[in-house]
């Protein structure tokens, strides 16, 4: 029973990094924006929240610190994509390739360091009510930021006229103009919290999910996120399904090492990557109907006058 | 004050020609003030990234290597995005390519084998790289799943695949336990150009390579129809081309190109497979392909250009402790001013000061 609470209290913890990126991707491509730079947010998220918890010693802080590098990053994207009208996947290639070197650039200083993690909740109580208590009371704060976001997105989408507004921004550009809504100012609004989602994802790593900082220590979390958003056919319900599925995964994964059951630990390491191709080609197979992807997703939008 | 894009009449053949380089000038300003940030002085920092390296035959030869692998997935890599198909995945094909090729050397080492093994490797190399290519692409045709995540996820299962075989089947046994195959012997190394140097063979064989593709695109119906595929979606589908066939052409090409590229880097400059022997050559080969306009020419002069800045900043990490990372930094930079000059050639920018009576209700 003990093995199984840890096992459940880490596949939460896995999960909750690629679910926040997720909500935040989700969010920009509902809008009509593929921004492929989830990978190079996160890991400026990750070095400089880790960065800013670092020097003032505050996870707060740091949380904060990788919010704002998130959306910094992101503003790039935008001016590039919405403002130049440059092509979303090149860009969001150059974002990646530019995050990744800058925060190794700006993590070189505290690579070796450790900070306190996020503490966890602990309600006197609750906490103590064996196995459900830890896993529904005893976690850290991230955990239940991310289903917070879930669902006021899911709120802000379905339920309110902003949201109704956003998602025929990313469906149908055109006429979204033609009806008078600022589509890229809209657009711009979804990027930037998808850039402070990712940033957010990254700075959970090295503030509550391994109390350090590695450069390039994203792994690829970026990428899984942005399947996510496929696989959850752009809907928040679905996502958090899929999210704690691919937390499950890596989890698995790392337990069967664990266990030394002869399989080369490469492989094992190699399923989550490979679970996510086989998870696109499934979702992308079972969807030869009709595509429930945002019609206008990832195209140029320049309004004429 | 706002800025707007007008659509030009028709695309700028002035601007396409000199985007390159208004990017590469702003990238330098940037880096210019970068290196002040990081408290180096900036004209010998530059001096270090891009004269240094031009003045001596050694660094000479050693951009040339450097700029072989870039060249080469570059080339396929710009067929693919031609055609609106995004392989980010090279990296992956490389590294599959460098495994594969290895696979002769590592079961003929020590052995009196004869002076095929090389060609055999060189085949290997290509035709795992095209395999490894083809998932994505079939994914793609069959299934409809998104080419741009697929292939990428496949770079870590390369990545984690060549570390397994280095460290398990393959393990050089006199290697004091380094996981790193055996040094491939003499037949499977890849011949240098001048002895003593550090030029091979490859750089021949890349600039086949790019004669081949400009030709190719230039010169035949199969290059024709990638470019309207990729530039005329709609007219292509009422010519009638098979735009599924050129999704997995342009993929296996460019995967068969970054594999050769994987082996003959194995075979050549490093001697033996171990983990780590790339420096992610398959992700700067995209910014090499933008730089060089997806145009087989632009790539080669990219390529030099971008091996460059790989061996300026070795050079000034170890004269003046500049972090490798900023050369990184300066890639990632240089491919956003290449594409925001790009939007240039099919738009005119334009500052519009609104006037203040007419309330701007519409933005």
């Amino acid at each position: 029973m003990a093995l199984f609470e840890a096992i459940i209290l880490s596949v939460l913890a896995a999960s909750t990094p690629l679910l926040i990126a997720a909500i935040g991707e989700l969010v920009t491509e509902r809008a009509g924006v593929l921004n492929l730079g989830v990978e190079g947010m996160m890991i400026m998220g990750a070095a400089c929240g880790f960065g800013g918890a670092w020097l003032s010693g505050s996870v707060i802080v740091g949380a904060l610190c990788g919010i704002v590098a998130g959306t910094l990053m992101s503003l790039i994207f935008a001016l590039m994509t919405l403002g130049l009208a440059v092509n979303q996947v090149a860009t969001g290639l150059a974002l990646t390739i530019l995050g990744i070197g800058l925060s190794g650039l700006i993590g070189a200083g505290f690579v070796g360091e450790r900070i306190t993690p996020a503490p966890h909740l602990y309600i006197p109580g609750l906490t103590d009510i064996p196995f459900a208590g830890r896993i529904l009371f005893g976690e850290d704060g991230f955990i239940y930021l991310s289903l917070a976001l879930v669902i006021g997105v899911w709120l802000f989408l379905y339920r309110t006229q902003a949201g109704l507004i956003l998602r025929a921004a990313g469906d149908n550009h055109v006429s979204a103009h033609a009806l008078g809504y600022p589509v890229l100012r809209i657009r711009m609004f979804a990027v930037m919290f998808g850039g402070a989602c990712a940033g957010l994802a990254g700075a959970y790593l090295p503030l509550a999910y391994t109390p350090f900082f590695i450069p390039g220590m994203t792994a690829g979390r970026g990428w899984i996120a942005l399947a996510l958003v496929v696989f959850a056919s752009w809907r928040p319900g679905r996502l958090v399904i899929g999210a704690y599925l691919f937390g499950a995964v890596t989890i698995l994964q790392l337990h069967t090492q664990a266990l030394g059951l002869g399989i080369p630990s490469q492989f094992m390491s190699a399923l989550p990557y490979l679970a996510t191709v086989i998870v696109l080609v499934l979702i992308s197979r079972a969807r030869t109907g009709g595509s429930t992807a945002p019609a206008a997703l990832g195209t140029v939008f320049v309004p004429d006058r | 004050m706002q800025l707007v894009l007008e659509k030009r009449a028709e695309r700028s053949n002035t601007i396409a020609l000199i985007s390159p380089l208004i990017a590469i000038g702003l990238t330098i300003v940037t880096m210019t003030i970068l290196f002040a940030i990081l408290g180096k002085n900036p004209i010998l920092a530059l001096h270090a990234y891009f004269i240094a390296p031009l003045s001596d035959s050694y660094s000479l030869q050693e951009i040339a290597v450097k700029a072989t692998p870039l060249v080469m997935i570059a080339v396929g890599l710009s067929l693919c995005y031609l055609a609106n198909v995004w392989n980010i995945g090279a990296e992956g094909q490389f590294l599959i390519g460098a495994v594969a090729g290895s696979w002769l050397p590592v079961v003929t080492h020590g052995t009196d084998a004869g002076y095929w093994v090389l060609p055999a490797m060189l085949v290997c190399g290509t035709v795992a790289g095209a395999l490894y290519a083809l998932i994505p692409a079939i994914c793609k045709v069959k299934f409809g799943a998104s080419e741009i995540l697929t292939s990428l996820m496949l770079v870590y299962v390369a990545d984690l695949f060549l570390d397994y075989m280095v460290r398990g089947p393959w393990r050089d046994p006199n290697g004091f336990n380094f996981p790193t195959t055996a040094e491939f012997d003499p037949v499977a190394t890849v011949p240098l150009l001048v002895s003593g140097g550090r030029l091979h063979l490859g750089a021949i064989i890349a600039l086949l390579v790019v004669a081949a593709v400009a030709v190719m695109l230039g010169r035949t119906i199969k290059g024709f129809e990638i470019r309207v595929v990729g530039a005329a979606p709609r007219a292509a589908r009422f010519g009638g081309f098979n735009s599924n066939q050129l999704i997995l052409l342009t993929f296996a090409i460019s995967g068969g190109l970054a594999g050769l590229a994987g082996i003959i880097e194995v075979a050549g400059p490093v001697g033996h497979l171990q983990p780590g022997f790339s420096p992610g050559y398959g992700f700067t080969a995209i910014i090499v392909a933008f730089l060089g306009r997806l145009n087989p020419v632009g790539i080669l002069i990219a390529g030099l250009f971008l091996a460059l800045t790989f061996i300026g900043g070795e050079q000034a990490q170890i004269a003046m402790k500049i972090p490798l990372d900023v050369t990184k930094v300066f890639q990632g930079i240089l491919l956003f001013y290449v594409l925001a000059c790009d939007s240039l050639i099919l738009y005119r920018f334009r500052l519009i000061f609104p006037s203040p009576k007419v309330s701007s209700g519409a933005v």
